[in-house]
């Protein structure tokens, strides 16, 4: 298992390697300075110049990327152009109200959804399936933003239970007001993930309900609630997992919409700030954060399988 | 199997587990609505601004967010009142007969965030950092023999040929101020940006570094010991006195989220409403709505003077008649209320406004067949118009789709080319013919201060590719006249010099101003003392319980 997860983390090091060098060259191919974004409107061109050079913008692309990866190679990922702060410290700041969002999102999908999904599935074909399946369509089909603002007007401004914006930390503040302020945006981003997971709980438990050892678990006299959870929910856990963690790997990082409708400063709104100013050393430095984590959740992923099933086993 | 003993434990437990869940989800709501009730604290004044704070030097940057957070932390030399006339403010001044040596000397009880008291060496070494930087700086400093600290307290500025705007130039409010820092500070490189470490003022507020937030949150404490001046304030002249305990700037990207808090009274204030929700804010009764910056901005197009079709001034006199103000403003604000047609290159309410030059159909259009008869006779060739349009900047957004119309009835080829506005920004730079990704056309906003005389309006900078604004117009009869008006002390010399500035540009149309518009900002009915002015400040504010 060790080996296995060490060839996994190792595999991962040519692909953000790759991935380095793309946005890098990315970043520096396409239009925009971040000299004439800190100098603003007034400045002439040789202001202009003279601060590229202060920033090293003036130096050759390769000269620029040998220098990044030496600093990355330091664990250094630079200094942003725009607020002179390290890019692992404005990281840092953000990366709590995301995480934090995501989990508690994750949370309420799972919770809401794998029950709808395992009944619909046991309902099969019934007005509960098609309810439930109509719902599902629903928080598909309607844009994220629509429903924070509904829930907004609801809760926020009609009913005034809770607040129309910001965030706190648990780290901070604990968690009466951080469950406060996040559980209406929890409930906008977990609208899509609760349709997604309930339909993929649906498809795959209308698969395993079929097999002979759910009929044989019937005929022992097992009740229908042991042979959905035990026996059926078990064995269609796989392509269940897969979803919750892939879906838990986009929230972390497209959670913008979401951050932007409740004003919470997460790692998706310093991606666009950072994307609008060109702040490159942001820009990179998240890149590279965000395609470790989907590394991550991806060998988690993969390693809970074998939890799920005891067939699998990794060498 | 399961025993007697495991079912009642697991009855047992299930019940603990259910009685626990309940007794969470209780507490939580408790929690919940204790905070929602929860008022917010007295002497805390949130406020939603333009834009994020991103970066820390209002020498380095024009960005006007920066200028408004040096307000907060740092004083200035001198102040501007609503009369347009400098002011004492961390210094008196004194001038020779010969009107070529000023003295500029400290008041009492000046002193830095961080102890220390604010001393003459300080303000040499921040002017010199400003000049090195500021467009009027740099003029100032043509005609600057030294500037020295003749002791602790105390600046001599030594001209070495007359210059009557000394005074308008160091006191000027926007957009690069001459904001006082520590000599330490103050000696770093212009070109270099200040850090967080950096910002240590003397202003009436301090810097609360631990909770800075870059493009999200920024707070001040009032600075207890700050000394404001004795005279009621007007602009960023007059005592700065602080009445709240702390500030805080809170960014929020989406215009109707910051709609929303303000309504719920989750901030306080809101400086730059989006045109379209203000009906919504103005059902609240509970809101005020006003202009603090009475002077609005000035929006305008440039062009670029260093290729076809506009390096050809009839060809931009045919452009300039082909404008319509009235068209362009509807489109960028809407509401007529909030939008004037205006004539002068200084703005209409200030002291040097004039319509010297423009022509009648600037305001309301009508100049289209002229437009087409002036186009032929100069021989234009259907040489493409480049025109750089921001496409996710709502204030510069409308202006090139109108401008691209109007100019193509009048028998321009236009190639209207979309980009963000950063884009455009970097691109403007470049001195490359349009074709090799230049541009012939671009539209900005400018804060009326920053346009309101011949020296401090960057457009009517006729030094051409060595230190001219973008465009690049080389003009010397331009800069003869700026000199002149540069030298004139009676404000009837100084107006006519601008009058005449103004023919000449709109003669060799320098640029396009195509009319005023002013926002108003909003704020809770328990703010009271918000002050009139081109840059929002926050003292003399009160919080009432």
């Amino acid at each position: 298992m060790f080996s296995y997860c060490l060839r996994r983390t190792l595999a991962a090091v040519p692909v953000m390697v790759v991935v380095a060098l793309f946005v890098f060259l990315l970043l520096r191919l396409s239009p925009g300075d971040p000299a004439a974004i800190i100098a603003g409107d007034m400045a002439t061109p040789e202001q202009l110049d003279r601060i590229r050079e202060t920033l090293g913008l003036n130096q050759p692309i390769y000269i620029q990327f040998f220098h990044w990866s030496g600093e990355l190679l330091r664990g250094d990922f630079g200094t942003s152009l725009m607020s002179n702060l390290p890019v692992t410290q404005l990281m840092a700041q953000r990366l709590e109200p995301t995480v934090s969002l995501a989990l508690l999102s994750i949370a309420l999908s799972v919770v809401v959804a794998v029950p709808m999904g395992v009944i619909a599935a046991w309902k099969h074909g019934s007005l509960i399936d098609n309810a439930i399946m109509s719902m599902s369509v629903l928080g598909f089909s309607v844009p994220v933003f629509v429903i924070g603002y509904i829930l907004i007007k609801i809760f926020a401004i009609d009913l005034g239970w809770l607040p129309v914006q910001g965030f706190k930390r648990i780290s901070q503040d604990g968690f009466g007001p951080f469950i406060q302020h996040a559980i209406l945006p929890a409930l906008m981003l977990s609208t899509i993930y609760i349709a997604l997971i309930a339909r993929m709980t649906r498809a795959s438990m209308l698969d395993v309900l079929g097999e002979d050892y759910i009929r044989t678990a019937h005929a022992k006299g097992a009740s229908e609630k042991r042979v959905l959870f035990k026996h059926a929910l078990r064995n269609a856990g796989v392509p269940i997992l897969e979803v919750i963690g892939t879906g838990f790997a986009l929230m972390i990082t497209g959670v913008v919409v979401t951050e932007s409708v409740f004003n919470i400063p997460g790692l998706g709104r310093l991606t666009v700030d950072a994307i609008l100013s060109r702040d490159y050393p942001v820009i990179q430095g998240l890149i590279l954060v965000t395609s470790g984590v989907y590394v991550l959740i991806n060998l988690a992923i993969d390693l809970s399988y074998a939890l799920l099933d005891p067939r699998i086993r990794y060498q | 199997m399961a025993t007697p003993f495991s079912r009642r434990f697991s009855v047992a437990r299930r019940r603990l587990l259910g009685g626990m869940t309940m007794v969470a989800f209780l507490s939580t709501c408790g929690a919940i609505s204790s905070l929602a009730a929860a008022p917010a604290e007295a002497n805390t004044l949130r406020a939603v601004m333009h834009s994020g704070l991103r970066v820390l030097d209002p020498i380095t940057t024009t960005a006007h967010i920066t200028r408004d957070h040096g307000y907060m932390i740092w004083d200035t030399l001198l102040g501007m009142d609503d009369k347009f006339q400098p002011q004492p403010q961390m210094a008196d001044w004194s001038v020779s007969d010969d009107g070529m040596t000023y003295t500029f000397t400290l008041r009492d009880g000046l002193s830095w965030h961080d102890g220390g008291e604010v001393t003459a060496k300080d303000v040499v070494a921040s002017f010199k950092r400003w000049t090195a930087r500021d467009g009027g700086g740099q003029m100032l400093m043509d005609h600057v023999e030294s500037v020295e600290a003749t002791d602790a307290r105390n600046m001599t500025l030594t001209l070495s040929s007359p210059f009557a705007y000394v005074l308008e130039l160091m006191a000027k409010p926007s957009s690069v101020p001459l904001f006082v820092m520590p000599e330490r500070i103050a000696s770093k490189s212009p070109d270099e940006t200040l850090t967080v470490e950096d910002q240590i003022g003397s202003g009436p507020f301090t810097f609360v570094a631990d909770e800075y937030d870059p493009g999200n949150r920024v707070v001040y404490e009032k600075f207890e010991d700050y000394v404001p001046r004795k005279e009621s304030a007007s602009w960023t002249a007059g005592g700065k006195v602080v009445k709240v305990d702390r500030v805080e700037w809170i960014n929020m990207s989406d215009a109707q989220t910051a709609l929303n808090a303000l309504n719920s009274g989750e901030i306080d204030f809101l400086e730059n409403p989006s045109t379209d929700l203000l009906p919504v804010l103005q059902a609240n009764p509970e809101l005020t709505i006003d202009k603090i910056n009475e002077l609005g901005n000035q929006t305008i197009g440039r062009f670029n003077f260093l290729y076809p079709p506009f390096d050809n001034p009839e060809i931009r006199r045919a452009a300039l008649l082909a404008m319509n103000q009235t068209d362009v403003l509807a489109s960028l604000i809407g509401n007529p209320e909030f939008y004037t047609p205006c004539d002068s290159m200084y703005g209409c309410q200030t002291p040097l406004a004039t319509d010297a030059g423009a022509p009648d159909s600037l305001a309301a259009g009508g100049g289209t067949e002229a437009a087409k008869k002036m186009l032929a006779d100069a021989g234009y060739d259907g040489t493409p118009v480049v025109m750089m349009q921001p496409t996710d900047a709502p204030t510069v957004s409308p202006q090139p789709v109108i401008a691209a119309q109007l100019l193509r009835q009048a028998g321009f080829t236009v190639d209207l080319q979309p980009m963000d506005w950063q884009t455009l920004v970097t691109r403007r730079a470049s001195q490359q013919p349009p074709s090799e990704g230049g541009w012939n056309m671009f539209f900005t906003n400018w804060y009326i201060p920053e346009v309101w005389n011949p020296l401090v309006n960057p457009m009517l900078n006729g030094r051409g590719k060595d230190g001219g604004w973008f465009g690049w117009p080389n003009d010397a009869e331009l800069e003869s006249m700026r000199n002149e008006f540069a030298k004139a002390t009676s404000d009837d010399d100084r107006k006519a010099i601008a009058e005449r500035i103004q023919q000449h540009a709109f003669e060799q149309v320098t640029y396009i101003p195509l009319g005023e518009y002013s926002v108003p900002a909003t704020w809770n009915n328990d703010l009271s003392g918000i002050l009139h002015s081109p840059v929002p400040v926050f003292w003399n504010i009160t919080k009432s319980e």
